[in-house]
């Protein structure tokens, strides 16, 4: 299978062909969005963050930026600074060059004069990115190029049965194919790592694998919460679900049946053709997409059973939902039905066969319901409060 | 059909239709020749083999608890007879 993409000057391949307009804290933030309006082709996201943060936790933010402008989706980047925040320029534009070699310039609020000297300097410098951006060819690339991001959210109990496993269906399709497949959401392997970490391919991999579990329930007890008591809740006893062993189940089988080749911290940086890897996301979806898109997926999978609207500014994300009912409900937000895998009359591979069409599609421009809408709603994760 | 099966090594299915007691399990490739003994709420969980009590329950081929009583084709399958069991971690 083949997608038509852009070539980037470090090697990867993007699926899109977006400038982003990049603001280093909350105090940039309305500026990039001025910037973003003016000019047709740019992308750019609230970032609540950036500033008065702990070290971990400003970490994130770092690699979270420093991940969007490297994405490939991303042609180049248009970076904007209030100028006294933590999140310092230089160590902004650092931490990008660390990780690509792409279009990047740099305005600073405090020293460009203010906000109106800033949008004319950034819209000028951005529309000129934008017109180079255009002239990118697109060329023919395999699905081997591809890093996918595997996401669910607003789950109900046709997850488990229908949407997760075809997106596992895809995932072992992309990692035969020497493709990546990411899975995330590290507190839903909760009572279910045991079985993850046999998956490991080194005994390294497996202990990283309970690592980011235990790390994540650890940080919870440090605020007084325990994920496995009162774990499946009263709702997903309710909808069937007996253990938390189960509900996790359900959720893993968004990875499939293949080896797990690696596991990422949160927005690290991803490789090509590593098969099955683990990143250790939030289960809050936007943040956890955003994770993904810092480590460099071009597109996201996002099984739902109650149905979600989540878009990302840089990836395009895939919605699909086992629940017939609510993708005739929300068919504005759902890209693919899958509830034929439970009901028939197709089979769970005749649908991962329409899940992978639909996934070379939309690589190669086809936009996705979220896309269409303007979805671009972004979190980023954290590990503790504002100080 | 009524009922899907995840993985061949299951021992219980799940209800994708509501199921009134006495009707035959059907899956996607067929009746199972179990009758269900009780009504079961769409999406729960119908043993299709007859579970010891202390055997694990099986679903998407893993183990997903133990067996609390001894469990009979055709019952539901649910914290009433299975018990959370975390094993070697």
């Amino acid at each position: 299978m083949v997608f038509q993409g852009y070539r980037r000057p470090d090697g990867r391949i993007g699926v899109r062909n977006k400038v982003l307009i990049l603001p280093v804290s909350a105090c940039a933030s309305d500026t990039a969005r001025i910037v973003a309006s003016r000019v047709e082709g740019t992308v750019t996201f609230n970032n609540q963050n950036g500033c008065s943060q702990v070290g971990a936790d400003q970490q994130f933010t770092m690699d979270v930026m420093a991940g969007f402008a490297a994405n490939p989706n991303v042609y180049g980047s248009v970076v904007i600074s209030l100028g006294c925040e933590n999140c310092q320029m230089d160590m902004v534009v650092d931490a990008i060059r660390k990780r690509t070699n792409k279009p990047l310039v740099q305005f600073i609020i405090q020293e460009c004069g203010g906000t109106l000297k800033t949008v004319e300097l950034a819209v000028q410098a951005a529309e000129k990115m934008v017109e180079e951006a255009s002239k990118v060819k697109k060329e023919t690339f395999p699905l081997s190029e591809l890093i996918v991001g595997t996401e669910c959210g607003g789950s109900d109990p046709t997850s488990g049965l229908a949407a997760n496993p075809l997106i596992g269906e895809m995932s072992d399709r992309l990692a035969a194919a020497g493709a990546t497949s990411i899975l995330s959401e590290t507190t839903e392997f909760i009572g279910a790592e045991h079985i993850l970490a046999r998956r490991g391919v080194t005994p390294e991999v497996s202990a990283q694998i309970y690592d980011i579990v235990h790390r994540y329930e650890k940080a919870l007890q440090l605020v007084g919460e325990e994920v496995r008591a009162g774990n499946p809740s009263p709702g997903n006893k309710a909808g069937g679900l007996t253990t938390l062993e189960e509900k996790s189940l359900g959720c893993i089988h968004k990875g499939g049946h293949s080896p797990v080749n690696a596991v990422y911290d949160y927005a690290k940086q991803v490789e090509p053709h590593k098969g099955l890897v683990i990143m250790d996301t939030p289960g809050n979806d936007p943040s956890s997409v955003a994770g993904m898109a810092a480590g460099g997926c071009q597109v996201v999978v996002f099984s739902t059973g109650r149905g979600t609207p989540t878009g990302n500014p840089i990836v395009p994300v895939i919605k699909i939902t086992g629940n017939k009912l609510t993708y005739a409900n929300m068919k504005d937000n759902i890209d693919i039905d899958a509830s034929p895998v439970l009901y028939g009359p197709q089979t769970l591979e005749d649908m991962g066969d329409v899940l992978m069409e639909e996934l070379m599609e939309v690589c190669s421009g086809k936009l996705t319901k979220a896309e269409a809408l303007g979805y671009t709603e972004m979190a980023i994760a954290r590990v503790c409060n504002y100080v | 059909m009524n009922v899907m099966i995840i993985d061949p090594k299951d021992n219980v299915a799940v209800a994708v239709e509501p199921v009134k007691k006495g009707e035959a399990l059907e899956a996607r490739g067929g009746l199972l020749g179990v009758t269900a003994r009780e009504d079961i709420t769409i999406y729960h969980k119908i043993a299709i083999r007859s579970i010891a009590k202390g055997e694990p329950v099986v679903k998407y081929g893993e183990h997903i608890g133990l067996a609390k009583a001894d469990i009979e084709p055709g019952s539901h399958v649910h914290t009433h007879n299975v018990a959370d069991h975390r094993e070697a971690l």
